[in-house]
């Protein structure tokens, strides 16, 4: 061994400020999440009905056993419109700013997006392709969707990777092709549908949180929950394969397994997202770099961090998308991407 | 102790590599020189398992490479290859902390021990970035960043170097800084270190050993005095150059005589 044991003085090095700690980590993510639930009860008093701030806080404490002295009526929108609608749009949030960090740590691309890349529209041509063929089958939705992302994720992969490598401009070129061509895909089964569900699923296409079932709604949260904390587990290996994939593979991450792990994790992400929502865009890339800008890059905090994150950005998107115009409503697609589309740009011409 | 037994290495059907052996002993520099595209890189590579052998074999402490996991290879050879990526923010303390990886317990979740603390703290006293942990790699000049990645690879405590052209893009004194380093690492700590360069001064300065590479194969395997023949590099570069003692230490030195000067 080339080191030995001398008794230090000074075993306390802390290194203040140089580096991310566990606990930074939880204090952060601790106070994200307590600001998220408190949101969340925040914004289900909001919306066309106006319903009494005590007596729907008691409702949502007790999950409607209690009598909080709400009408029925209050009662029915309140837990089986409102409360469902910003819990998905929370589990849809964290998942695709968890997605999106995770994809630009492993293709070293601040750029690297899910609905950029194509592979929410992937998701969305297997959500489409299960409505029309496998109406009944209610799980048909989400896994077709995570097996169109997947297809994405790996087609995207391929055509970027030429052989010097994959450039970050090689791989948003990569990304618009694929996208306009499953865009073709889309209108060619739109065609299959008939004309009186093309509107609705004009509107779901493009981002939509109103229009999901329970099953959805539950297969959303424990799929955010399950494979945001994978990709947390990986995050020591993705700090170093986003500084360059020979030299993470030198330093001993197993490069191949990891990309693996990601590519699946964030595919069922993308996949139960789009299945219950369609393709709210540019979340994945709002939210982890506002992240990384405020709290640095290491992806032990970025991930958990952005996830919550993530969820708190689609929850008051969701609410500006369903007030700002009540009673009638915008897709939150619309609001999220009014807010990316002008970042996107400003990161391109930062390169 | 790190070992190439009759190595050749193919791309398809070229030819990158072909039969070199060599061995890097404990407390030993090795520099491996040659034109561009004499195989040089791919070598490193090789050694480290990142590239398959077509033939032949390596040999790491008595034991084929392929029978050690990633994580057991990276704690025992260390690769300073290219600079790394500058996309996303990092901190030289979190760049460097990169080479504690492979010791982490099974969750890679880990977080740094206090132990990898130390080690961080030892490289970056070494490579003269104490001050800087806290900067971003992105705003740290040439020199700063490649002793930051010299740091990183130092961090791993592994007891084999491989180092592929450290001092390109550096200037004169950090050049030597670098490889004074890593000569410091040999005779201090008994690593075993094998650095690719293009200065054949610097070679023989700082080397025990030195392999001449030309078109994938040894041209000469030995000490400087040698391989750093007029003869053996006119037929490496396919250039006239002269070598006489350097004046103070009194190691060959090398001096391409260039044909549009008059020659001698």
């Amino acid at each position: 061994m080339m080191t030995v044991a001398i008794e230090e003085p000074q075993s306390q090095i802390t290194f203040q400020g140089a580096r991310m700690t566990l606990r930074k980590t939880l204090v952060v993510c601790s106070l994200l999440l307590l600001g998220l639930l408190v949101l969340i009860v925040l914004m289900s008093l909001l919306g066309s009905e106006t319903l009494p701030v005590g007596g729907s806080i008691c409702a949502i404490g007790t999950l409607g056993r209690g009598d909080c002295g709400l009408t029925s009526d209050q009662s029915l929108i309140l837990l089986n419109i409102r409360l469902p609608r910003i819990l998905l749009g929370a589990s849809v949030g964290a998942s695709l700013a968890a997605a999106g960090a995770s994809y630009q740590a492993l293709l070293r691309n601040p750029l690297a997006e899910p609905y950029l890349l194509g592979i929410s529209n992937g998701a969305a041509v297997g959500t489409m392709l299960a409505l029309v063929f496998l109406g009944s089958f209610e799980w048909a939705r989400p896994l077709m969707a995570f097996s169109g992302a997947l297809l994405a994720t790996l087609l995207v992969y391929r055509l970027a990777h030429g052989r010097t490598g994959a450039t970050p401009e090689r791989l948003i070129l990569a990304g618009v092709i694929v996208t306009t061509f499953l865009s073709s895909v889309i209108v060619f089964v739109t065609t299959l549908m008939d004309a009186t569900r093309i509107r609705s699923f004009t509107f779901w296409l493009l981002g939509d949180l109103s229009g999901t079932t329970n099953e959805l709604l539950v297969i959303a949260i424990v799929v955010a929950v399950l494979c945001t904390s994978v990709l947390a587990a990986n995050a020591r290996s993705l700090n170093l394969l986003m500084l360059g994939e020979r030299d993470a593979f030198d330093l001993g991450v197993e490069v191949s397994r990891v990309r693996l792990i990601v590519f699946v994790a964030a595919s069922l992400l993308v996949g139960s997202s789009v299945a219950a929502s369609g393709s709210v865009g540019y979340v994945g890339l709002v939210v982890p770099h506002l992240v990384r800008l405020s709290l640095g890059g290491d992806n032990r905090m970025t991930v958990p961090a952005a996830a919550i994150s993530g969820a708190v950005f689609v929850v008051v998107a969701d609410t500006i998308a369903r007030t700002v115009i009540a009673p009638r409503e915008l897709p939150v697609g619309a609001i999220t991407a009014i807010i990316g589309a002008p970042l996107f740009i400003y990161l391109l011409k930062r390169g | 102790m790190l070992e190439a037994r009759n190595v050749t290495v193919k791309y398809g059907s070229r030819l990158a590599v072909s039969d070199v052996s060599l061995r890097l002993t404990p407390g030993e520099l090795t520099a491996v020189v040659g034109p561009n595209g004499a195989g040089k890189s791919t070598m490193v590579r090789t050694l480290n398992g990142g590239l398959k052998a077509t033939a032949g074999e390596i040999i790491l402490a008595d034991k084929s490479l392929h029978r050690y996991s990633r994580s057991q290879i990276a704690r025992r050879i260390a690769v300073v290859a290219q600079e790394a990526d500058l996309r996303f923010p990092v901190t030289v303390l979190e760049f460097v902390l990169g080479g504690r990886f492979a010791w982490a317990g099974k969750g890679a979740w880990g977080w740094e021990t206090a132990g990898d603390l130390e080690c961080a703290q030892r490289v970056l006293r070494d490579t003269d970035l104490e001050n800087m942990s806290k900067r971003l790699l992105s705003e740290l000049s040439g020199g700063e960043r490649q002793r930051a990645v010299l740091a990183r690879a130092l961090a791993t405590e592994a007891g084999n170097l491989l180092l592929d052209e450290p001092t390109a893009n550096l200037d004169l004194a950090h050049q030597a800084a670098i490889l004074a380093l890593v000569r410091s690492r040999c005779d201090r700590d008994r690593a075993a270190a094998l650095v690719v360069t293009h200065d054949m001064n610097l070679a023989s300065e700082f080397a025990d050993h030195i392999l001449l590479m030309k078109d994938g194969a040894t041209l000469a395997y030995g000490g400087p005095a040698e391989v750093l023949t007029p003869k053996l590099l006119g037929q490496a570069f396919a250039i006239e150059v002269l070598v006489d003692a350097h004046p103070i230490s009194g190691v060959p030195r090398i001096t391409p005589v260039h044909k549009a000067l008059g020659g001698l």
